[in-house]
């Protein structure tokens, strides 16, 4: 997460929801003026922020199964990595990520 | 703090030791400094290949599996040219040729096999080649623009290949062969002899039977000039300007000898690819298994996989021998052959012969079961076959067509197309994906796919539906030939996460009584932390399944359509099916439904093929209110559940009813409904056998007639239509739901996550379902009670739903930037 914090000279975090609102394994929707956000949280409680569009055909990446760092698109089947929005290869496309993070059981995204 | 990390060396830079290196990358990246000796200046290459590129349809170009950039991108010392020639024990370290040193702390030998060079006189002459390696292929490439006249010794796989090879490139070829027919190890002799027609129909020429006894040439300032002619044991000579021996390979195990590691014909190992130093592994054609040093490239992937699982420290699997297939890789001769294609006293032989149109099919059946087979002309079904083979399969019941191969079974692609060979490049072999076969053979050639599961990563074909498996198997079978390795569905694993199948983890579920996702993949020593999106949903039903009450459902390892229960839809939105028990519906209902259409603004209504009414369009967040207003219970449209029960109306109302099927359906719904299962379940009841409601392709159909009603199964309307088999026959209606019941809860019990009910059958067979469910009284009743007793206080999930449970689920957040 520390890593993407890098870039966000100049924009806010804005508070999202408690960590404890988004079941492990498990995603939520903002709905936000950047588009649709999907917001997880994997088995480490670690919490990850990308486009809700699949790269494939669009498919609501919040919706599908998270396993380990990736999530596999509830359309196709195509599987994204929660960190940077990269599909698996052999398939090929990536989805947008945004800053997250999580402090004092609070999430926090930076639009 | 950095733990210093094992060194892996490996010898032998071919298939075998690379596909190793490779599935250990993949379970445990990272985990050794590896180095590979290779004494060939090549990277790793296709060496099944080679036969194409003799006869110019292919180039080595085409045939490179891991280039040079391969080694490096993963981090792997790669000396080429380097031929290792003593191995140190004692100080754990390789040397080679050149005084390069390496230490290893595991070693892998995959130093393959050699070729066999008859000790007669004159091997030595210029111009007298083996059959191998890129190099040999190229010094016979070049030998063909110079010379005209080639001889071939030996007339099995390799050397018809090269003899074609070189005929294509304009020699004049003559094949010499000891045996009395050609590949007499693969093929008998009816197939043999149309082999050898077809060949000298393309200007072969063959010498049977005939034993070599000299190579003759000149001797020049006392070296070898070059080959002039060939000479036999009857006294016969025949002018020859280039050789080439391909009468056999041994493996090479030359280096192993040296070091004092046990030897047979080739490096003995044991079930885990270990030689006698237990540091040492071995794999590919120079490893000894049970006495076996295998030629084919099929069991080579096997052992890597075993080998890598080892070196990787995992300590599952163990390889146990491969039943191999043989294909000719000569363009246009369509040759296939396995197992024990010869037979026995114990054996019967199933023939099909047609002279004239070049078609020859034998098949060696022992206790219904395929033991070996042959194919010529037509080897369509080979891959087929193989399979059944490996699998073991009980043939009893589709004996009587067998020989006619899938695509009489109704089991092959769409549009009738059941014979890939046919197909043009650019016609659709994927319908789901739009993937035609140009598209598959170029990526499983310029990837070097070798397996299903790989096409189907690269290409997509046949990742959805599934129903064009069969074409795209054969495609990959004509496109790799002899490596080519059917799933051995017997054994295949869940998924990547583990080792064990299907079969495996329900029996540990219900033999160590676990009770959780988390407690499977621990005591199952998952490679994963939490599994993948393909082996959570099969754990979570199979957990259910098996310890109904007590197990915890888990919804995160659900698929979406189960977690919100409803069907999710391209855009996002989900359909709302409501539950309409025997397809029978009143005013309150429709108008409720009308009023829920309305106030939600639900875009689409469409009344589905199973007797609903499907309303699309719905937003998630509105779910639970619909589900409120619509006060109708789930249809589980959306479940890996009992769907609907179908039914016609029946004696209450029809002229020729004779049965009141829409009662029957309506108790069969009720009794069932809130069922998980494998996979989605559907049922009819006609009360005719007219059988308007289309029970004859249903999981479970039930036909009324006049003095009771029959039940039968494991029907499919869907991908692949499929009739339903005749179970019973049964005299009330109380019967009807036992019965079907018992079936139900059988294949909720025994089939594999995501198999239908005809999936199921077809595994297990007719025959031990009716043992099961007719036979076994008590069986069956136990089976039925067992049903009951999972389904006892399951609740609406959508009226849980509409009273507040699993809020969180349609709750989404709004954030002003």
């Amino acid at each position: 997460m520390n890593a993407v914090m890098k870039m966000s000279t100049g924009m806010n975090w804005t508070k999202i929801c408690a960590l404890e609102d988004i079941p492990r394994l498990g995603a939520r929707v903002v709905h936000s003026g950047h588009g649709d956000i999907a917001v997880f949280r994997n088995a480490e409680d670690e919490v990850f922020a990308l486009r809700d569009k699949c790269p494939h055909k669009g498919g609501p990446l919040s919706q599908g199964i998270v396993y380990g760092k990736h999530v596999a698109c509830p359309l196709h089947g195509w599987q994204i990595g929660l960190a940077d929005g990269q599909a698996v290869a052999p398939d090929v496309g990536c989805t947008g990520s945004f800053p997250i993070k999580v402090e004092e059981g609070q999430i926090y995204l930076q639009l | 703090m950095k733990m210093k990390k094992m060194k892996l060396v490996m010898v032998g830079n071919g298939m075998a030791g690379v596909r190793t290196i490779e599935e250990l990358l993949k379970i445990a990246p990272g985990m050794y400094d590896i180095t590979v000796f290779g004494a060939e200046p090549h990277a790793n290459y296709n060496r099944i290949l080679l036969s194409p590129v003799l006869a110019g349809e292919m180039t080595i170009k085409d045939i490179m599996l891991n280039d040079v950039d391969w080694y490096e991108q993963n981090g792997i010392r790669l000396h080429l040219n380097k031929k290792v020639v003593r191995i140190d024990r004692r100080a754990r370290k390789v040397t080679a040729e050149d005084g390069t040193e390496e230490d290893y702390d595991r070693l892998l030998l995959a130093t393959g096999s050699n070729p066999f060079i008859l000790p007669i006189p004159g091997k030595e002459l210029q111009g007298v080649l083996t059959y191998r390696d890129i190099g040999d292929t190229n010094a016979m490439i070049e030998a063909s623009g110079q010379y005209k006249r080639a001889v071939v010794i030996g007339g099995g796989l390799l050397g018809l290949e090269a003899a074609n090879g070189l005929k294509q490139r304009g020699m004049d070829v003559t094949v010499v062969h000891l045996a009395e027919w050609l590949m007499e190890r693969q093929l008998d002799r009816t197939a043999a002899d149309m082999l050898k027609k077809s060949l000298e129909a393309r200007g072969l020429k063959f010498l049977l039977q005939k034993q070599t006894t000299s190579i003759n040439g000149p001797l020049i300032d006392g070296k070898a000039g070059r080959v002039e002619s060939v000479s036999f044991s009857d006294g016969e000579t025949i002018p020859a300007d280039l050789v080439c021996m391909a009468v056999g390979i041994k493996p090479n195990d030359d280096l192993a000898r040296s070091a004092g590691i046990h030897c047979t014909r080739g490096v003995v190992v044991n079930d885990t690819l270990q030689t006698y130093d237990p540091r040492i592994y071995a794999v590919g054609e120079c490893a000894s298994h049970r006495g076996i040093a295998y030629g084919l490239v099929a069991p080579l992937f096997e052992m890597a996989k075993v080998c890598a699982n080892h070196l990787a420290l995992m300590g599952i699997g163990r390889y146990q021998g491969s039943v191999t297939s043989t294909k000719l890789k000569v363009t246009g001769i369509d040759l296939f052959s396995a197992g024990n294609f010869t037979g026995g006293a114990d054996t019967e032989d199933i023939v099909l012969q047609d002279a004239v149109g070049g078609v020859y099919k034998r098949l060696v059946i022992q206790n219904e079961r395929v033991v070996g087979g042959v194919l010529y002309g037509d080897t369509v079904d080979g891959a087929w076959y193989f399979q059944l083979l490996r699998d073991k399969q009980n043939i009893a019941e589709i004996r009587d067509h067998l020989m006619f191969g899938q695509s009489h079974l109704g089991n092959s692609g769409h549009q009738g197309q059941n014979n890939a060979a046919n197909m043009p490049d650019e016609m659709e072999v994927c319908g789901c994906n739009g993937v035609c076969k140009g598209t598959i053979v170029k990526a499983i050639k310029s990837q070097g796919l070798f397996t299903l599961d790989d096409v189907r990563k690269h290409t997509k074909a046949s990742s959805s539906c599934g129903s064009c498996t069969g074409l795209v198997e054969q495609i990959l079978a004509s496109t790799v030939g002899g490596a080519y390795e059917p799933q051995q569905t017997a054994t295949k694993p869940m998924c990547g996460c583990t080792d064990h199948t299907h079969e495996e983890v329900r029996k540990t579920i219900r033999e160590q009584h676990l009770l959780s996702i988390p407690d499977v993949q621990r005591f199952m020593e998952w490679r994963t932390p939490n599994g993948c999106a393909s082996c959570r949903p099969a754990l979570n039903y199979y957990l259910l399944s098996t310890w109904p009450h007590e197990a915890q459902d888990d919804p995160q390892s659900r698929f979406i359509n189960e977690r919100a229960h409803a069907n999710i839809q391209k855009d996002g939105t989900y359909s709302v099916v409501p539950r309409m028990f025997g397809g029978v519906t009143d005013a309150k209902q429709l108008r409720r439904i009308a009023d829920v259409v309305e106030k939600y603004d639900i875009p689409t209504v469409k009344v589905t093929g199973g007797q609903r009414i499907d309303l699309l369009g719905v937003k998630k967040a509105d779910l639970p209110k619909v589900w409120a207003d619509l006060a109708m219970p789930s249809g589980h449209a959306y479940a890996k559940a009992l769907r609907t029960v179908k039914t016609c109306v029946g004696s209450e109302w029809c002229r020729f009813g004779v049965q009141d099927s829409t009662q029957m359906g309506i108790d069969l719904e009720q009794a069932f409904w809130k069922m998980y299962a494998p996979h989605k379940v559907k049922m009819a009841v006609s009360g005719c056998p007219r059988n308007c409601a289309e029970s004859g392709i249903k999981d479970v159909g039930v036909i009324g007639v006049e003095s009771g009603w029959e039940i039968y199964v494991a029907g499919n309307g869907g991908i692949k239509t499929e009739v339903a088999q005749f179970l019973c026959k049964v005299k009330t209606a109380e019967e009807v739901l036992e019965y079907s019941g018992a079936f139900v809860q059988l294949y909720r019990e025994e089939a594999r996550y995501l198999d239908r009910t005809v999936h199921y059958v077809a595994r297990v067979g007719l025959d031990y379902v009716k043992k099961r469910v007719l036979e076994d009284t008590e069986g069956r009743k136990a089976l039925y009670a067992r049903l009951q007793f999972a389904l006892q206080g399951e609740k609406d999930p959508w009226q849980e739903r509409a009273a507040g449970a699993g809020r969180g689920e349609f709750e989404s957040f709004e954030v002003a930037v």
